[in-house]
C-alpha cells in the first residue's frame, strides 16, 4: 500500500475510538512481552517464602504469589508465553485453514473430504476438542500450539471458502482461466490475494480465542507445564489460595481479558473497515 | 462466407444441475463464423447467449455437441491442451468492475496475458503493455495504476487491451457495453469496430441491445430459451424478420424517436423458466400464432433465403399461416 | 411550463448537499422541473447527473443524515389545494403523503418487497393504512389491485411471496402496491431498468395505461433515450447536478438546443452514420463527466465550447416550455 492509502486506512480504522484505544492496548502488551526482561521489576521464577502471598504493595505493586515470586514481573513474562502460544496458533491455523480452504473453495472435488473433515471438527466444543487433543499428545507448549491450531483451522477454512466460492466466479478469474493462466497463478494471486482481508480479520479473532483457550487449558491441568509462567497457569495455581489472596488470580485474569477483549475490538474495527471497501472493490 | 469459417459449432447442448433442478441453458444451437466476420447473438435472460460464449471458449464444459475452432474439434479436448485457443480466442466481459482484478495494477492484468504465452519479458514487456494501453486509447504511464482509479469506460478499455494481448483471432464479447452510460459506450463500440478493422477480429458479440448488434454485427442469431430462432444477415434479420419473436423483440425494443410508431403490438407473459421449458416449440406459450402442432414438435431451422434461416413451423411470408385456432 | 393547468409537482432550483469522508459534495445544484396532472415528464441523465438524487430528495428518502435539501423547493400540490413544500415538511407528514398521494416505483422490486409477506398481505397493509379499509376489504381490494395490473389469476396470487414471482410480475405488484391508493404524483425511478425488452415494453404500456385512467402525474427517471421517447410527454436532462434542457417530447428529440443533448442522441447506435470507408460509426461525447468547474459543467467536452462558457456560471434559460443552459443555443442552432 502507498503512503497516502495506508494513511487513509489508518484513519478509517480508527475512526472510532474505541478501536483506537484497544489497539493502544494491545501494542503495550506486545511491547511488554517483548521486553519483558528489561520491564520486569524481579526474576519471575524467584521464590522468596517470606514474602508469599503478600498483597499489592511498593516492593510488589501486584502482589506475591504462594511462593512470594513478584506476580506484576510473571504477568510481564507470561505474556510472552500466552501471546507466543496464540501468535503460534494464529500462524498454523492461517497458514494450513488458507491452503484447504481455497482448495476447498475451488476444486469442486476436494469441497466434499475437507468440508466433512471440518464439520465434523466443528461440532465439537473447542475446548473439550482441545482437552482431549493434548491429553492424547501430552502437556508442553508445542502440543498447546498444535491442539489449539487443529481447533481454529476449520473456522479459516470455513471463511476462506466461503470467500473462494464467490470469487472463484468473478469475471477477472475468468478472464484469467480464458487467457491460459495457471490454475497455481490463479489461486495464489487472483483469489488469494482477495480472500487476505476476511482472513486477517478472523486471525485477530483467533488470536484473542487462543489465548483464552490456552489460560483455560492450563488452569484444567490440560495445559503446559506448570513452571513455565503463563496466564493461566498462573490462575491454575493460584485458585486454592483465591479467598485469602484475591491479587493471585485477579490481576494475571485481568490481563487475560484485556488482551482478549482488545483483540476482539481491533478484529471488529478492521472488520467493519474492510466489508463496505471490499464489496466496492469487488 | 468463402473462407472456411474460423468457428463452427454444431448440436451444442449444455444442461446445468440434475433432475428436478435441471436447466436447459442452451439446446441444440449450430452456426459457423467466417474470418473477420461479427455474429451477434441476441436474446433475453435464459436465452443462453452468455452460456454459449463461455462453451467456445471452454470456460465450462458442453454437455454435447461439437465445437471446431481453425478447423480443429475442441469440445472435448482437456484443459492442458488448450494452449491454443487460449492464445487464439479471447473475451471481454460485461462488467467492467468485476472483470479487473482489484488487487493488481493495470501493468500486472495486461502482464499476465503475455506472461501465460511467454510472448513477452524484461523492458520488451513493458513496452508491449505500453502499446497495447495506447491501442485501446489510454496513456501507457496509466499502467501503473490500480482498477478503482479508471472510470467504467476506461475500465472496458482495459479489459479490451488484456484480451488482445494475445492477439487472438477470435473475440468474444460478452455484453460489452451495456453496463456503460450511453455517451461512454458509444466510445468503446467505435473502439471496437477500429480494433476490428486493424487487426481483422472475429467477433461473437454478445448482447441484449438490438441497436448496438445492428451496428456492430454482420450477421445475427436471435436465442430464445436456449435455442435459435432465427440467424441470419444483419439486414435480413432486422428488416426482414421470419420467426414470430424476432418480430416481437422487434417491436418491443423502445426507438429513440417520438415520432416512431409506439409499441403497440407486444407479447403478454412471462419469459418460461428454463428449468421447465415449454414443449415442443419453446416460443409457444407467448407466440401470438400457436397451434397444437407448435406443442406436438420442436421447429427446425428451415431456409428462409441464402444464409437466412429461421425455426418456426409456419413462415407467415409464404402464407403458411394456421388455421385460425 | 403550461401556464393554465397549475403544475402538481414544482421543483425550483433544488440543490442537494452530502457530507462525505471527503468533506461536502453538491450532486445536484440547480435543479427546475415540474410535472402537471395526467403527464408524463421524464428526468434523463447517465450516471453522476443526479437524477436519482433528485428523485430521492423529492421523495424525502435522501440518506440521513449525511444527506440534505441545501436549497430551493420541491413544491407539491396537495388533493386539497394546499400547496407543500416536500423540502421542509416534517416526516410525519411526509409519511402521510407517500402511499396516500405520492407512490414510487423503484428499479429492483426485490428489495423493495418485504419477503415474508404474501404479495397480498402487503397491499392490504397500505390500504388499510391509508384507506382505513378493514382486513377482508382490504385484502379483497389488493386482488383487485393485482387484477388492475395485469396480473393473471390475481385471486390465487395474493397469496404468493415475492420470491415466487418473476421480475416483471414483481414490478407489477410494486405498481399495484403504488396505485392501491390513487396517487395523484407517481415517481418511478428506473423501472424498467432490470427486466427484458418485451417484459419492459409490458410495463411501460401498463404505466401508461393507468396514468390515462386516474390521471395522475409522472416522473419517469430512467437514462434510457428509448424509453423517454416512448412514454414521456415532456423531457428534462440533467447533466453534472444541474439540468440542461427541459422539452416536449418531439421538439426535443427533433431539435436539441443545448450541445449536450444534441450530443447524447447522437451517441445511440440507432443513429450511427456511415463514415466516408462505408462503416456505420455512432458519435461518441470525449471523456466522462469530471470535476465541475466554474463555468458550464459540459463545457470541457463540448465541441463547441469557447472560452465564454468556461467564465462563469451559466444560468437556465426559460422561453415558452422551453428552456436551456447554454450561452451559445442560438448561434450554435443558426
Amino acid at each position: 500500500m502507498e503512503q497516502s492509502s495506508l494513511l487513509l486506512f489508518l484513519r478509517r480504522m480508527f475512526r472510532r475510538k474505541l478501536v483506537l484505544v484497544a489497539f493502544v492496548v494491545l501494542c503495550a502488551i506486545m511491547l511488554m512481552a517483548l521486553l519483558a526482561p528489561w520491564i520486569a521489576p524481579h526474576e519471575p521464577t524467584t521464590i522468596r517464602v517470606v514474602r508469599r502471598l503478600k498483597p499489592p504493595s511498593e516492593l510488589n505493586w501486584l502482589g506475591t504469589d504462594e511462593f512470594g515470586r513478584d506476580i506484576l514481573s510473571r504477568i510481564v513474562y507470561g505474556a510472552r508465553a500466552s501471546l507466543g502460544i496464540g501468535l503460534a496458533v494464529v500462524l498454523v491455523s492461517m497458514t494450513v485453514g488458507t491452503l484447504f480452504g481455497l482448495m476447498a473453495g475451488y476444486f469442486r472435488s476436494l469441497d466434499g473430504i475437507i468440508m466433512r473433515v471440518v464439520d465434523a471438527l466443528m461440532a465439537l466444543p473447542d475446548i473439550l476438542l482441545a482437552i482431549f487433543l493434548v491429553a492424547v499428545l501430552g502437556a508442553s507448549a508445542f502440543n498447546v500450539v498444535l491442539a489449539l491450531s487443529i481447533v481454529y483451522t476449520p473456522r479459516v477454512i470455513r471463511v476462506v471458502r466461503a470467500s473462494t466460492l464467490v470469487i472463484r466466479e468473478l469475471p477477472f478469474v475468468e478472464a484469467a482461466r480464458a487467457l491460459g493462466v495457471s490454475t497455481r497463478r490463479i489461486l495464489s494471486v487472483h483469489i488469494l490475494l482477495n480472500v487476505a482481508s476476511p482472513v486477517l480479520v478472523q486471525a485477530t479473532f483467533i488470536f484473542a480465542y487462543a489465548v483464552l483457550a490456552e489460560a483455560g487449558l492450563s488452569f484444567l491441568g490440560a495445559g503446559v507445564p506448570p513452571e513455565l509462567p503463563t496466564w493461566g497457569t498462573m490462575i491454575a495455581s493460584g485458585q486454592q489460595y483465591a479467598d485469602q489472596a484475591f491479587w493471585v488470580v485477579l490481576f494475571p485474569g485481568l490481563a487475560i481479558v484485556l488482551a482478549a477483549l482488545s483483540l476482539q475490538v481491533v478484529g471488529d474495527g478492521l472488520r467493519d473497515m474492510l466489508d463496505p471497501k471490499l464489496r466496492k472493490a469487488l | 462466407m468463402s473462407a472456411s469459417p474460423l468457428l463452427v459449432v454444431e448440436g451444442l447442448t449444455k444442461h446445468f444441475g440434475r433432475t428436478p433442478h435441471l436447466v436447459r441453458a442452451v439446446e441444440d444451437v449450430g452456426f459457423h463464423v467466417a474470418p473477420g466476420e461479427v455474429l451477434g447473438l441476441v436474446g433475453e435472460s435464459g436465452s443462453g447467449k452468455s452460456t454459449i460464449g463461455r462453451l467456445v471458449l471452454r470456460l465450462i464444459d458442453p454437455t454435447s455437441g461439437t465445437i471446431r475452432f481453425a478447423g480443429e474439434d475442441i469440445s472435448k479436448r482437456p484443459e492442458r491442451q488448450l494452449k491454443a485457443l487460449r492464445r487464439n480466442a479471447q473475451m471481454v466481459f460485461q462488467d467492467p468492475y468485476a472483470s479487473l482484478n482489484p488487487r493488481l495494477r493495470v501493468r500486472d492484468i495486461i502482464g499476465e496475458a503475455l506472461d501465460a504465452h511467454r510472448l513477452a519479458g524484461g523492458a520488451r514487456r513493458t513496452e508491449r503493455i505500453g502499446e497495447l494501453l495506447e491501442t485501446v486509447g489510454l496513456p501507457a504511464t496509466h499502467m501503473t495504476r490500480f482498477p478503482h482509479e479508471f472510470s467504467g469506460g476506461q475500465r472496458q478499455r482495459i479489459g479490451i487491451a488484456r484480451a488482445l494481448a494475445v492477439e487472438p483471432k477470435l473475440i468474444i464479447a460478452d455484453e460489452p457495453v451495456s453496463a456503460l452510460d450511453v455517451s461512454v459506450q458509444a466510445q468503446v463500440l467505435n473502439l471496437m469496430q477500429d480494433l476490428r478493422q486493424r487487426f481483422g477480429l472475429t467477433m461473437l458479440f454478445i448482447s441484449h441491445d438490438l441497436d448496438v448488434v445492428e451496428l456492430m454485427c454482420d450477421r445475427i442469431a436471435v436465442l430464445y430459451l436456449g435455442r435459435i430462432m432465427e440467424i441470419g444477415s444483419t439486414d435480413d434479420v432486422v428488416s426482414r424478420p421470419r420467426h414470430p419473436y424476432t418480430r416481437a423483440l422487434l417491436a418491443a425494443s423502445p426507438k429513440a424517436d417520438p415520432d416512431a410508431p409506439k409499441i403497440r403490438r407486444m407479447l403478454t407473459g412471462d419469459i418460461p423458466s428454463p428449468m421447465a421449458p415449454p414443449s415442443g416449440c419453446v416460443f409457444r406459450t407467448r407466440c401470438p400464432m400457436a397451434t397444437e402442432e407448435c406443442a406436438r414438435s420442436i421447429p427446425q431451422l428451415r431456409s428462409a433465403g441464402e444464409d437466412h434461416q429461421f425455426a418456426c413451423h409456419y413462415d407467415m411470408a409464404h402464407g403458411e399461416r394456421p388455421a385460425a385456432a | 411550463m403550461n401556464m393554465d393547468t397549475p403544475s402538481l409537482l414544482s421543483i425550483q432550483d433544488l440543490e442537494v448537499r452530502f457530507r462525505t469522508e471527503d468533506g461536502e459534495v453538491t450532486p445536484v445544484r440547480g435543479v427546475t422541473l415540474s410535472v402537471s396532472p395526467g403527464e408524463t415528464v421524464a428526468l434523463v441523465g447517465e450516471s453522476g447527473s443526479g437524477k436519482s438524487v433528485t428523485s430521492l430528495a423529492t421523495m424525502g428518502l435522501l440518506p440521513r443524515p449525511a444527506g440534505r435539501v441545501s436549497g430551493g423547493k420541491i413544491l407539491f400540490r396537495q388533493r386539497s389545494g394546499q400547496t407543500v413544500d416536500l423540502a421542509t415538511l416534517p416526516l410525519p407528514d411526509l409519511r402521510r403523503l407517500r402511499g396516500a398521494e405520492i407512490a414510487m416505483v423503484f428499479q429492483e422490486p426485490m428489495t423493495s418487497l418485504n419477503p415474508v409477506l404474501t404479495v397480498g398481505e402487503q397491499i392490504a397493509e397500505s390500504v388499510r393504512l391509508h384507506m382505513g379499509l378493514g382486513h377482508a376489504s382490504a385484502l379483497k381490494r389488493a386482488a383487485e389491485m393485482l387484477d388492475l395490473v395485469e396480473i393473471p389469476n390475481a385471486r390465487r396470487r395474493v397469496h404468493e411471496y415475492p420470491h415466487q414471482m418473476s421480475g416483471g410480475m414483481r414490478q407489477r405488484v410494486m405498481i399495484a402496491l403504488a396505485m392501491s391508493c390513487n396517487p395523484s404524483l407517481l415517481i418511478a425511478d428506473e423501472p424498467t431498468t432490470a427486466l427484458d425488452v418485451t417484459i419492459q415494453a409490458q410495463i411501460l404500456v401498463l404505466i401508461q395505461r393507468l396514468q390515462r385512467e386516474i390521471g395522475m402525474g409522472v416522473l419517469f427517471i430512467t437514462h434510457n433515450l428509448g424509453v423517454v421517447a416512448e412514454i414521456a410527454d415532456r423531457v428534462t436532462v440533467m447533466y453534472a447536478g444541474q439540468v440542461v434542457e427541459t422539452g416536449s417530447v418531439g421538439e426535443l428529440f427533433r431539435t436539441p438546443r443545448h450541445p449536450y443533448t444534441s450530443a447524447l442522441l447522437n451517441c445511440l447506435p440507432a443513429r450511427a452514420r456511415r463514415g466516408e470507408d462505408g462503416r456505420r460509426v455512432v458519435q461518441s461525447i470525449p471523456g466522462s463527466i469530471g470535476k465541475v468547474g466554474n463555468g458550464c459543467a459540459f463545457a470541457p467536452r463540448c465541441g463547441q465550447a469557447t472560452d465564454s462558457c468556461q467564465a462563469g456560471s451559466v444560468l437556465l434559460e426559460t422561453e415558452m416550455d422551453r428552456s436551456v443552459r447554454c450561452l451559445r443555443w442560438r448561434e450554435i442552432l443558426a
